[in-house]
């Protein structure tokens, strides 16, 4: 029997920067805010004098223990799906802060043809452009309505980079000035500048000044100790919900986060179509409780978003065989057809690739979005071509090796040993797009540890991701060969999805637009029908933009979390007009 | 009473129960399996064993006091391992071997350990691992049993076939016996054709790179040989260098300042 807590205006059911901004902004506001988070409580030295390869990199120590609950995963809708059961294939965030912990920090904005992307290609293209089964819509919500909330994530988190020259103007200059630049990020700008491409410094969510936040949060100058991406880190010196948003919350004692709160399910009043608040389990005593509040907040990344609506039986389900229901549809996010380029090994560079930085890195964007003309091209959308030098420690350096190097054995050693600071990948981080038999649902046989069943993937690849993979794969090995390595190695196009969730760039399902037959949220996150939930997080992306996700997550939060407040105190109700596209009606 | 117990040093219990005599004591039940592979292989490994360990830890045979199985409970199961990390990763010019890093120490230990039993995987039915060759771990027997599983599958063939166990095979036997394993040839008992030598691998690797406090990487003898110097505050004076920097390893207990 669970017991029933006191009400509260806000429960926010997640700490990563989706949950953190919102609670912030409505502590900040003076709202009551209680916030849930599954994991344990983690604090700043939790991360300090814990440099460890093995721990972090080859043991996923800071993802969830998938031992009572994952995803399972499969390509075709007539397919079993199986249980993903390692986190060296499933990786999702816990604990303070989320995957927003042991982020990279590589900071893009999303361009104005990525959230108007249906409307502009068939401006552009005309409508015969857009492959039949793909689900390709609008955000219902333009750049430049993005803008200012872009720019309230970017100096909360302290971003340092330097003007794309292709992006748009932006409004302020970034907060912090680029990283330091390294031999192999200026031997990519160089190789990139001599084949008319336009290279510049990656933005990053590593500090590159001691920085003092708009919340009035000190971060300090990163110091480049590699420890980084699925990492805590040591020094304040990534931005990331522990530094910010959700010691900026913790401030006000209208707020309060409660550790080791398992939500199952939000309670949904049907006839009044109203969110009523959360059940959750506390994982230190196994007891349940009900915590009612006025607004429901979920921020629990795509995976619990989506199916924490499922069990508590809000929304309409997406059945790919009628085409009907929102819920589920438009699942999508970066898997193995992004992040392949090229590889290149060099003779006589030796380069100091054990230090580095999260988002150090050189990239570019001259085949990004619509920056390029795909009138003859197979495919729509595009990426950022990067060189990241993330810092690599001595178990992932001793991968790296010529192909046809055999993985063990006398040659092996030799080989690696040889290579293991000499070699450079570059990649292009594709668009992925949303398709008609993509989505996601309940899984019909497996269950967590309480009986409950597991969220289940099905996804493929459609052409757009095969193609734009490809044309990736060239544009990468023109650099590599520019770049002047030995040894050239164009990366492979996988034919198929293969079940590995390692990237933590999984997107959709409870997509936002204008029309609530094809989004279950509007342009505040807040539910087409349940006016006092919200669901925050990449969970609300149409489709995948051709960059790292975060910003645009971060972005969506700020307005949501202002949605919010104009809903509780200004105009209960939709805060949104629906767009109908159909007149089913 | 309790004190006098403690006293009673493994040496005098060797001499009183009268095991030393057997002539035992140097090979396998104390001499620790890794030594006595030394001198069954090139007499320039007969080592130095011990010569880097501190006082209290070092046994009296000078191999570390934690150089002991806490899995592998068959000595012949232990020693397939060892035999078989050491031809994944072979002494050779560039330094020592998987054996000499300790990495069959460090697969013991981490099979008792969250990674070897599986603790953070989903481990609820049902399970199929022939069911999908892309959909990662599917196996129901944890990676410490399939370790076993496998090492029990190299014994078998290794006597079937060459009427000896594997690590009394010349290196070029063990190699081709690998390779069956590699390319799913030879089938191992609940593991999908080639995760047992994929995990073997990459668990022989691990031992090898990973920071000493995990029982492998002998005195950083593996971060040497790549030039990987291990965890720092940071590299912010360096990190613009174009010179490659050669810098001495220091790992965990350092970093951490040690001091209990
Ligand atoms: C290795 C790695 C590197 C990355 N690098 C980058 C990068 O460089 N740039 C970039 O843009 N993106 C990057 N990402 C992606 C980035 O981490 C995510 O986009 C971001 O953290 C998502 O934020 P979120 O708040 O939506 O989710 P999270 O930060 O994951 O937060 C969700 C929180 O909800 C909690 N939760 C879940 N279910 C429940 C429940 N039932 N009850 C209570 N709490 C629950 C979780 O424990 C978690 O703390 C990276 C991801 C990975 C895995």
């Amino acid at each position: 029997m669970a017991e029933e807590l006191d009400r509260v205006d806000v429960v926010v059911v997640g700490t990563g920067w989706a949950g953190g901004v919102v609670s912030a902004e409505l502590a900040k506001a003076g709202k009551n805010v209680v916030a849930l988070e599954k994991g344990e409580e983690k604090v700043r030295s939790d991360y300090i004098g814990v440099k460890d390869e093995l721990r972090f990199d080859n043991r996923y120590d800071i993802m969830q223990n998938l031992k009572g609950d994952t995803v399972t995963s499969r390509n075709e809708i007539d397919e079993t799906a199986l249980p993903i059961r390692s986190p060296q294939t499933m990786q999702i965030g816990i604990d303070t802060g989320g995957a927003s912990v042991h982020w990279a920090g590589a900071t893009y904005r999303y361009w104005p043809y990525e959230f108007e992307m249906r409307s502009q290609t068939i401006e552009r293209y005309g409508e015969d452009k857009i492959p039949e089964d793909m689900n390709l819509q609008d955000w219902g919500i333009t750049y430049e309505e993005m803008e200012p909330y872009y720019e309230q994530w970017e100096y909360m988190a302290g971003i340092g980079g330097e003007q794309d020259p292709l992006a748009p103007e932006r409004n302020r200059p970034w907060p912090n000035p680029p990283m330091k630049e390294t031999p192999s990020l200026r031997l990519f700008k160089d190789a990139a500048t001599n084949l008319g491409l336009h290279p510049y410094q990656l933005a990053a969510g590593n500090m590159t000044e001691n920085y003092e936040n708009p919340d009035g949060e000190q971060l300090n100058a990163c110091m480049y100790c590699s420890y980084c991406t699925r990492h805590g880190c040591d020094f304040d010196a990534k931005s990331d919900p522990i530094a910010t948003v959700i010691k900026t919350a913790n401030r006000h004692d209208n707020f309060e986060l409660r550790h080791k709160a398992n939500v199952r399910r939000v309670l949904y009043d049907e006839d009044e179509n109203m969110a009523t608040g959360v059940l959750y389990v506390d994982e230190n005593t196994g007891l349940e409780y009900e915590q009612p509040a006025d607004v429901v907040v979920l921020a629990a990344f795509a995976f619990a978003n989506n199916r924490l609506l499922m069990l508590s039986g809000i929304g309409e389900q997406y059945d790919p065989e009628t085409r009907e229901g929102t819920l589920g549809r438009n699942f999508n996010g970066q898997y193995n057809h992004a992040f392949h380029g090229a590889t290149g090994y060099f003779e006589n560079e030796k380069f100091n690739l054990y230090m580095g930085a999260g988002a150090l890195g050189a990239t570019l964007s001259d085949y990004a979005a619509d920056n390029f003309d795909h009138t003859d091209l197979d495919f729509l959308g595009g990426g950022a071509i990067e060189l990241r030098q993330y810092g690599y420690a001595a178990i992932t350096s001793s991968g790296n090796l010529p192909e046809g190097t055999p993985s063990w054995g006398r040659e092996y050693k030799d080989t690696s040993l040889k290579y293991a600071y000499r070699t450079l990948t570059i990649w292009y981080t594709a668009n992925a797009m949303s398709y008609w038999h993509n989505y996601v649902d309940l899984d019909p046989t497996y269950t967590d540890e309480y009986g409950d069943p597991l969220l289940r993937v099905t996804y493929k690849f459609g052409d757009n991701e095969r193609n734009i993979g490809e044309f990736g794969i060239e544009r990468c090995t023109e650099i590599m060969e520019e770049m002047g390595a030995d040894i050239v190695e164009p990366g492979t196009m996988p034919e198929e999805f293969n079940h590995v969730y390692t990237g933590g760039h999984y997107t959709g399902g409870v997509v936002m637009g204008d029309d609530p037959e094809t989004s279950v949220v509007n342009s505040y996150l807040q539910m087409w029908d349940v006016d006092n939930l919200f669901v925050v997080g990449g969970s609300a992306f149409p489709q995948h933009g051709g960059h790292h996700p975060t910003p645009t997550i971060g972005a969506l939060a700020y307005r949501a979390a202002e949605g919010i407040l104009m809903y509780m105190d200004e105009e209960e109700g939709q805060l949104v007009q629906a767009n109908r596209k159909s007149n089913l009606i | 009473m309790a004190d006098q117990e403690k006293k009673f040093s493994r040496r005098d219990f060797l001499k009183t129960s009268g095991v030393a005599a057997g002539g035992i004591v140097g090979g396998a039940m104390f001499g620790g399996v890794v030594g006595s592979l030394y001198s069954s292989q090139d007499d320039t490994q007969t080592a130095e064993p011990g010569t880097e360990t501190e006082g209290e830890t070092a046994s009296s045979d000078g191999e570390p006091l934690d150089d002991a199985r806490t899995y592998f409970s068959r000595r012949e199961d232990f020693e397939t391992l060892a035999a078989a990390t050491e031809r994944i990763y072979p002494e050779d010019d560039n330094g020592p071997g998987a054996i000499e890093l300790g990495a069959p120490y460090f697969i013991d230990r981490q099979c008792n350990e969250f990674w070897g039993r599986n603790a953070r995987e989903y481990m609820m039915g049902p399970f199929d691992y022939t069911a999908s060759a892309t959909h990662g771990y599917q196996a129901k027997i944890t990676r410490a049993e399939m370790l076993l599983n496998g090492v029990r599958r190299m014994r078998e063939l290794s006597l079937e076939d060459h009427d000896d166990e594997f690590y009394n095979l010349d290196e070029d036997t063990q190699i081709s016996i690998l390779e069956d394993f590699e390319s799913g040839d030879v089938d191992v008992p609940g593991a999908a054709p080639g995760d047992f030598f994929n995990l073997l691998r990459s668990m022989t690797i691990q031992g090898v790179y990973a920071d000493p406090v995990y029982g492998g990487n002998r005195d950083y003898g593996g971060w040497r040989m790549i030039q990987f110097p291990g965890p720092r505050m940071g590299w912010t004076n360096e990190i613009e260098s174009e010179e490659f920097q050669e810098i001495e390893p220091e790992g965990l207990r350092t970093y951490q300042g040690g001091g209990m």
